[in-house]
């Protein structure tokens, strides 16, 4: 099987070194980013399989690289990560396109994983995207109609538990599901975080100025 | 206007010369705290100074005259102000002690024969009053400016007063328009007086016309100088916070670079520190739960050298019931930190049914049975913790899995909106 291509969109040249000390061996790196510009150009140039896009970037946000990006390159896959918990910008991003997001702490294996499955094109959460889904899906079911609006009993659980710190396999475990069925769900997940209308979500969005 | 750009300046060079210039106090004042600063300025006692304005009122008004000038003329003292925690007198004894003022000026001119039916002076002293409160509320607004730079606890106090200025100022109007109607009518006719009344509307109408752009400049000037005075005080904010903060761990760490585990436990704790105040969505501790978790679990990460990622959905305001939830969770995280390998994962989520909260861990696990029944831990601070205030607390342990408490406790009862 031949090595997932990827590239490292980071501000920090020493945290870009540390991810390429760490992944060098798995997959191959074919391409470094500072800032949204060079991003971009970077991106479009090489077309990886997985860009693991920093939140935050010198010339504007993750927003701005996938807005530059999705077009042009449909197979490439976004992974966001960040060192930031405030839940606007974590949003913002995979609202923006992110396959996902795990935070900067992640370890080495978990990280790889996480690579792996957003190239599978499933969607990647960590515990705390997870809880800020079940934080802007609280509540009034009743008042949103629109299935995009609410989250199924099912998924409900799937992210609770992953908020837990349950992985995909011990979540499959616990609910006695196979592993497909829970990224089927949390996928299905992702994609109403994304095209949802929830108030809680537009205003997320808009305090980071996108609408 | 301009007095609000000189007084800063003025203040630091009266500070070297023995008696003070004259400036108005902020604090301790019955009209516009004239008197006071006149009375610093000549060393002597204030109440001679009021005397002197009463006696010199009845000479034909200079008291009063000589009141307002001073008033305009004399800078405030903005730096007495810088104490937020002087008290002020309160509006409703200001305005009273105002009403006193007028109602005896009054009383004293009938005494001497003017006859407030006929003439001119009702309306005087009526528009005397509405000035007064006009002067007197702008006086305030540019005091509470510096207060306000001065300590961010002010700010609120600037906050709830803008309200109530915007009413003084609006009741200083219609009194100074009432005034000066009853003046234009009791002089001419309705005819006459309507026909004045459309030529100063005129009149003051073209004078906004010319002045337009020179006092929109002005306002702008000075919001950009309000803005640009908070933005420095920013800076010195995150400046002083990093060097405290940032800097104080930097070198720790640099003296501790040979103990890894050391590094790695000051590394976090900073970064915790930093993150909460950066992001600063935190609540008080003392008051709500997913802030009291959060605390909580900043306090066992530190002292036990663990990991614990803890992820609240939701939030509410602490109840007995809920502070035991906290507590038990505690206990938990305590022995997830001890025994769990030092990594755990937190949970809590909180709605007006249920408040949970699962602690997980990926230690080597133990059997609840096998604790010995005099161990004080899990038994008695989290299960019977919980059972005590009507919640319920359930273990699962595995070798394989590590152990996660799950507690819960129903918040039915209690009727939260």
């Amino acid at each position: 099987m031949t090595q997932l291509r990827l590239v490292l969109v980071d501000d920090h040249a020493m945290f870009r070194a540390g991810v390429r000390a760490e992944l060098g061996n798995d997959f191959d790196i074919v391409g470094e980013a500072a800032d949204v510009d060079e991003a971009i150009r970077v991106i479009r140039a090489t077309i990886p399989d997985v860009v693991l896009l920093d939140v935050h970037l010198p010339g504007g946000d993750a927003r701005a690289v996938l807005d530059g990006c999705l077009p042009h390159v449909p197979a490439t896959r976004f992974l966001a990560l960040s060192v930031s918990d405030a839940s606007d910008d974590v949003v913002a991003t995979v609202r923006g396109g992110a396959r996902g997001y795990v935070t900067k702490a992640i370890s080495g294996p978990e990280l790889r994983e996480a690579i792996q499955r957003t190239a599978d094109g499933d969607a990647v959460f960590s515990p705390r995207l997870a809880g800020f889904v079940l934080d802007a899906f609280a509540g009034g079911a009743a008042e949103h109609d629109d299935e995009i609006d609410r989250l199924t009993p099912r998924e409900r659980e799937v992210m609770r538990l992953i908020a837990r710190g349950y992985t995909y396999r011990e979540v499959a475990t616990e609910l006695v599901l196979s592993i497909k069925t829970v990224e089927t769900h949390v996928s299905a997940v992702l994609r109403k975080l994304q095209l949802s209308n929830r108030r809680e979500l537009a205003r997320w969005a808009s305090d980071r100025k996108l609408i | 206007m301009p007095r609000a750009a000189h007084s800063r300046e003025d203040e630091y060079v009266s500070t070297d010369v023995t008696t003070p210039r004259a400036t108005r106090p902020m604090t301790g004042r019955v009209v516009a705290g004239v008197a006071i600063g006149l009375a610093e300025h000549l060393h002597v006692r204030v109440w001679a100074v009021r005397v002197a304005f009463v006696v010199l009122t009845f000479a034909g008004g200079i008291g009063l005259v000589l009141y307002v000038a001073f008033w305009a003329a004399l800078p405030l003292n903005t730096q007495a102000a810088t104490d937020p925690t002087v008290a002020r007198s309160s509006d409703t004894t200001r305005l009273l002690s105002l009403i006193v003022i007028v109602v005896g000026i009054g009383l004293s001119l009938a005494a001497l024969g003017v006859d407030f039916a006929r003439g001119a002076v009702l309306p005087l002293l009526i528009a005397i009053v509405g000035a007064a409160l006009i002067w007197r509320q702008t006086d305030d607004e540019q005091r509470d400016t510096w207060s306000a730079a001065a300590s961010k606890a002010a700010q609120q106090t600037v906050d709830t007063s803008a309200a109530a200025g915007r009413w003084r100022i609006a009741v200083g109007i219609v009194l100074v328009v009432f005034a000066l109607v009853a003046l234009l009518l009791s002089q001419t006719g309705p005819a006459a007086a309507l026909q004045g009344l459309s030529a100063a509307l005129l009149i003051l109408g073209g004078v906004a016309l010319v002045t337009f752009p020179w006092i929109y400049r002005l306002l702008r000037e000075q919001s950009q100088q309000r803005r640009a005075l908070i933005r420095a005080e920013e800076r010195a904010d995150i400046a002083a916070h990093v060097h405290d903060s940032v800097l104080q761990t930097l070198t720790l760490i640099q003296r501790a670079s040979d103990d890894p585990q050391e590094v790695a436990r000051l590394a976090r704790t900073e970064e915790r520190a930093l993150r909460s105040w950066l992001y600063a969505p935190d609540g008080d501790p003392e008051r709500t739960f997913a802030a009291a978790l959060k605390r909580d679990a900043a306090d066992i990460e530190s002292s036990y050298d663990a990991t614990i990622e803890l992820v609240t959905v939701g939030d509410t305001d602490l109840d007995p019931a809920l502070s035991a939830l906290v507590a038990a969770a505690r206990e938990a995280m305590v022995n997830a930190a001890r025994h769990g390998g030092h990594e755990a994962s937190v949970y809590a989520e909180v709605d007006e049914h249920m408040a949970e909260v699962f602690i997980r861990d990926h230690g080597s696990g133990f059997d609840l049975e096998s604790i010995p029944a005099d161990r004080h831990g899990v038994r008695e601070s989290i299960i019977r913790r919980m059972e005590r205030n009507g919640g319920s607390a359930t273990v699962r342990s595995s070798p394989e899995t590590g152990t996660e408490i799950q507690l819960r406790l129903p918040r039915d009862s209690d009727v939260t909106p």
